[in-house]
């Protein structure tokens, strides 16, 4: 573990912690000290060295205050064809005033709510970044989704960014979903500024009985951004739960997504899809635990490295003793486009009972040289059938968006940047 | 299932058949561990000064190391002050040959199965056993001279080829390359030495038997094999020790050096006391081993069945330096009881066109835990590199745990590199399938294991591969579920 605590400027947040929540704030900040940043040696950020890259690029360490934004600006960043509610935030603050007014449920600031449990899902001690935001956010949002709600239009977390020099946003999010709830979720950023900033983000999902959610993710911020993400949700009987998270530019993108599951016969699944150029780096950690019998999980990562870009997967799966009956599927596969791509991966299983059924892939390579020329012998040129190839690659994951306006959305996204390989 | 797992229990309670030892008298250090000792060591064994140097700078790297806290096995802190670096059978003057090695010694290793007089007759192995911290007997040196080839133990190497282990030693695990490769490297005390020349295919198997009879001994032997380029030999290892209530420490480091075009297959049949169990005892099995593919089109094989040990941490690997060479990896590893396993490899590619390929089969049965930890790296320059893992898992019982923790890091575009994991368990189905064809429970597990390990089974001298399969049995014996 590192010991850098003290005299690195991103740790100094929690000196400067907000108003409310005092007991999760010192507890979190306990955590912190004792895990520090994460270091070189840190197994968990072993291929992400963030801690130096935002010692390095960070040159204020203040909260980013908000700023106004108008309905127009919303409206002119709403993708094609969405029709659900939109909630707007500025710099990581929620923005009422341009957000829907949502029926049916509940949306407040967190500093609103007195019985609030943050913190108890996703945990600080598991993440230095975690127990940074949980020490020094300022506020945060608080959706709550009353039993038997089903939602259906999906809920669009629209963040934007606008900042004088590196500085940093927390946002905060806390869900909770009533048994037989149903919601779908959309985030994406809006960046309009062009200096560096860090957002260290966390997001607490609270399922009940038979809830089902969808969780979707677009990173596309921009060469400026770092980010770190941690997203961990709990899940009960006969719940699912489905991610996606397209990562498409950042500086370094760093994903947390945990996944607890809780009640038998429940379900959770995770995909993700990294379209790397440049000099990005994403680093996607994936984390089920499957902690009671009858629990299904499947998660598919892919990537498409080119440049001098760094991809890092690490799926863990993990097996408790009680869950016996699991199903626990796992792959990763890669393409490199690039002689300086790089790609770490770690699909790892821990398994403590006994009749389960787990496997996990992992496979990193180029494009088929057969089916290149087989396309090729049709007269389609060599660019295009490259192209053609990828987007395959790539379309593996994006069909399961469930929402059609923002898959096409996506996929129009995808197809342009593999085009501009053409 | 209740009636499954009595069957399986049932099975996989067998006892350690090796856990016998032997009085005899013994050449001791004193217990502790620093410079003098290590100098007591080096001047028992005759040593020229650089050595006894070498083994000093590794202490003192040693001193400013740290226990390695990685690895997903638990145990208590070893008290290495209160070890005994060398033991050795009292022998007065240096045996000529068979006759005159202590016949108590040799009964030692009849018990074991090992008869190295009959070996004599028998046309086949040529073995070097090592008993507690010195080779008592060698054969077939004769034969084997005749074609230039050196097979002795270690010390014996450092006083006839001084020069040879000078240019390899540390070669290929450098002495500050881990914690207990350190400590081996201070404090080693023989082994084998192997030596191909160019050019010579080894005629037959050469094996080294390592035992640890001695109670509050550590062991750490060193063995070091080169073939020169364009030779080949087949190289295996068996160890055992004696049931005793305390761990003993065992903390081997093992090097291959393969030239160009040349081949070294190196299988072990590790069977150490593996505790008894209520996991007391048993050997904590620390072992540090590599090969390098030096030259272009080399090949190292390392097969491995580990059945024995309290606590094992093993990582055979192969950094494949040389264009078109080829690491390949075979491990059946079989936990039981508290047995705990932390075992896989690295496959290092530097050449271009290299290819590497692992195969791992753990079994975990009672409350066992089983990971398997390994890394395939792609360098830079390593282009059209070729990795091909398949590391698969079986549970007999719901007490213990399998994991897996695969680091696969490429930086090659031409890289082609897959790996594949599984986990299951012995279907009440299959067992079924084999009762109804009159095959007993019990066998039927053997046989699934069997087949499940066949795989690596397959890559084992044939000598061996009977030793394996029975050990397997063995080991399961009263573990169904």
């Amino acid at each position: 573990m590192s010991t850098l605590t003290k005299q690195t400027k991103i740790g100094s947040l929690i000196d400067f912690p907000a108003k409310g929540f005092e007991s999760a704030r010192s507890q979190a900040k306990e955590a912190f000290e004792i895990q520090g940043l994460p270091g070189a040696k840190t197994e968990e950020y072993k291929f992400t060295a963030i801690t130096k890259k935002l010692e390095q690029q960070l040159t204020d360490v203040t909260m980013a205050e908000p700023f106004e934004v108008t309905p127009e600006l919303v409206n002119s960043h709403l993708f094609e064809g969405f029709d659900g509610d939109v909630l707007v935030f500025a710099n990581g603050h929620f923005q009422s005033n341009v957000s829907s007014q949502i029926e049916g449920i509940e949306i407040s600031l967190l500093s609103k709510k007195s019985d609030t449990s943050i913190g108890k899902i996703a945990k600080p001690e598991k993440d230095a970044f975690c127990a940074i935001n949980q020490a020094s956010f300022a506020d945060g949002l608080f959706i709550s989704i009353p039993k038997k709600t089903q939602l259906e239009k999906t809920i669009l977390f629209l963040n934007f960014t606008k900042i004088s020099s590196g500085q940093v946003i927390q946002p905060r999010i806390w869900i909770e979903a009533g048994d037989f709830a149903e919601a779908s979720f959309i985030e994406q950023t809006i960046n309009l500024t062009d200096v560096t900033f860090f957002v260290n983000k966390v997001v607490e999902i609270k399922g009940g009985l038979n809830t089902h959610l969808h969780y979707y993710r677009l990173q596309n911020e921009g060469s400026n951004a770092i980010e770190v993400s941690n997203i961990e949700t709990d899940i009960q009987q006969d719940s699912t739960f489905s991610s996606v998270v397209i990562s498409l530019s950042g500086e370094m993108v760093r994903n947390n997504l945990s996944l607890n599951l809780l009640g038998s016969n429940s379900e959770g699944n995770m995909y993700g899809l990294y379209l790397l150029n440049g000099k990005t780096h994403v680093d996607n950690h994936t984390n089920v635990d499957h902690t009671i019998p009858h629990a299904e999980s499947n998660e598919l990562y892919k990537g498409i490295l080119a440049d001098h870009s760094r991809g890092v997967f690490n799926g863990k799966i993990f097996v408790r003793q009680d869950a016996q009956k699991t199903n626990a599927f796992q792959q990763n596969n890669n393409i490199l486009l690039s002689e300086d791509a790089v790609v770490n991966t770690k699909p790892q299983l821990e398994i403590w009972a006994d009749d389960v059924k787990c496997s996990h892939g992992c496979t990193t390579g180029q494009l088929d040289e057969e089916a290149l020329f087989y396309l090729q012998t049709r007269g389609i040129g060599k660019l295009q059938a490259k192209g053609l190839l990828l987007y395959a690659f790539a379309g593996e994951v994006l069909e399961h968006i469930k929402h059609e306006a923002f898959k096409t959305y996506c996929t129009q996204l995808v197809e342009d940047r593999l085009g501009a390989k053409l | 299932m209740s009636k499954d797992n009595q069957i399986l229990e049932d099975f996989t309670s067998k006892e350690y058949e090796h856990g016998w030892s032997v009085n005899y008298e013994a050449d001791e250090a004193p217990i502790g561990l620093n410079e003098g000792i290590i100098q007591w060591i080096s001047a028992k064994k005759e040593e020229p000064q650089w050595l006894l140097e070498w083994r000093l700078k590794a202490f003192r790297t040693w001193l400013t190391m740290e226990e390695p806290k990685w690895a997903n096995v638990h145990y208590p802190k070893i008290d290495l002050q209160g070890l005994r670096y060398y033991s050795a059978p009292k022998q007065t003057k240096k045996p000529k040959n068979l006759d005159e090695v202590d016949p108590e010694l040799l009964d030692i290793y009849k018990r074991l199965g090992i008869n190295l007089n009959e070996q004599k007759r028998l046309q086949g192995i040529a073995v070097d056993a090592v008993l507690d911290s010195v080779s008592v007997a060698t054969t077939f040196k004769d034969t084997l001279s005749k074609l230039g080839i050196v097979f002795c133990s270690f010390s014996e190497a450092v006083k006839e080829h001084p020069d040879l282990i000078k240019k390899y030693l540390g070669s290929v695990v450098p002495m500050t390359d881990n914690y207990y490769a350190a400590l081996n490297s201070a404090v080693f005390s023989d082994g084998s030495f192997c030596y191909i020349p160019k050019g010579v295919r080894c005629p037959m198997e050469l094996s080294t038997y390592f035992r640890i009879n001695a109670a509050n001994t550590g062991q750490f032997e060193r063995t070091l094999i080169v073939a020169e380029d364009e030779s080949y030999c087949s190289y295996l290892e068996g160890c055992t020790a004696p049931q005793r209530d305390e761990n003993q420490l065992h903390a081997a480091v093992v090097e291959i050096y393969a030239g160009s075009h040349a081949e070294v297959k190196y299988s072990t049949v590790q069977n150490w006391f593996p505790g008894d169990k209520n996991g007391k005892g048993g050997i904590y099995n620390f072992v540090t081993k590599r090969g390098i593919c030096a030259g272009d089109h080399s090949k190292i094989s390392w097969t491995q069945v580990e059945t024995g040990s309290a606590v094992t941490w093993k990582y055979p690997s192969c950094i494949l330096k040389g264009d078109y060479s080829i690491g390949e990896f075979y491990s059946v590893a079989v936990t039981n009881n508290y047995q705990q396993a932390d075992t896989g490899t690295k496959m290092i590619h530097i050449g271009k066109n290299t290819k590497s390929r692992i195969v791992s089969k753990g079994i975990s049965a009672g409350k066992s835990q089983n990971s398997y930890r390994g890394q395939v790296q792609v360098m830079k320059r390593a282009t059209n590199a070729r990795n091909f893992s398949q590391c698969d898992s079986l549970l007999m019982g719901d007490r213990c745990g399998a994991h897996t923790f695969p680091y696969i890091d490429i930086n090659n575009p031409t890289a082609k590199v897959e790996h594949e994991a599984t986990t299951s368990k012995i279907g009440e189905d299959q067992i079924f399938y084999c009762n109804q064809r009159g095959i007993a429970t019990e066998d039927a597990v053997a046989l699934i294991v069997n087949g499940y390990a066949k795989e690596v089974l397959n890559q084992l001298p044939m000598e061996f591969a009977v030793e394996a399969q029975k050990l397997l049995a063995l080991t399961l014996e009263g573990s169904v579920g």
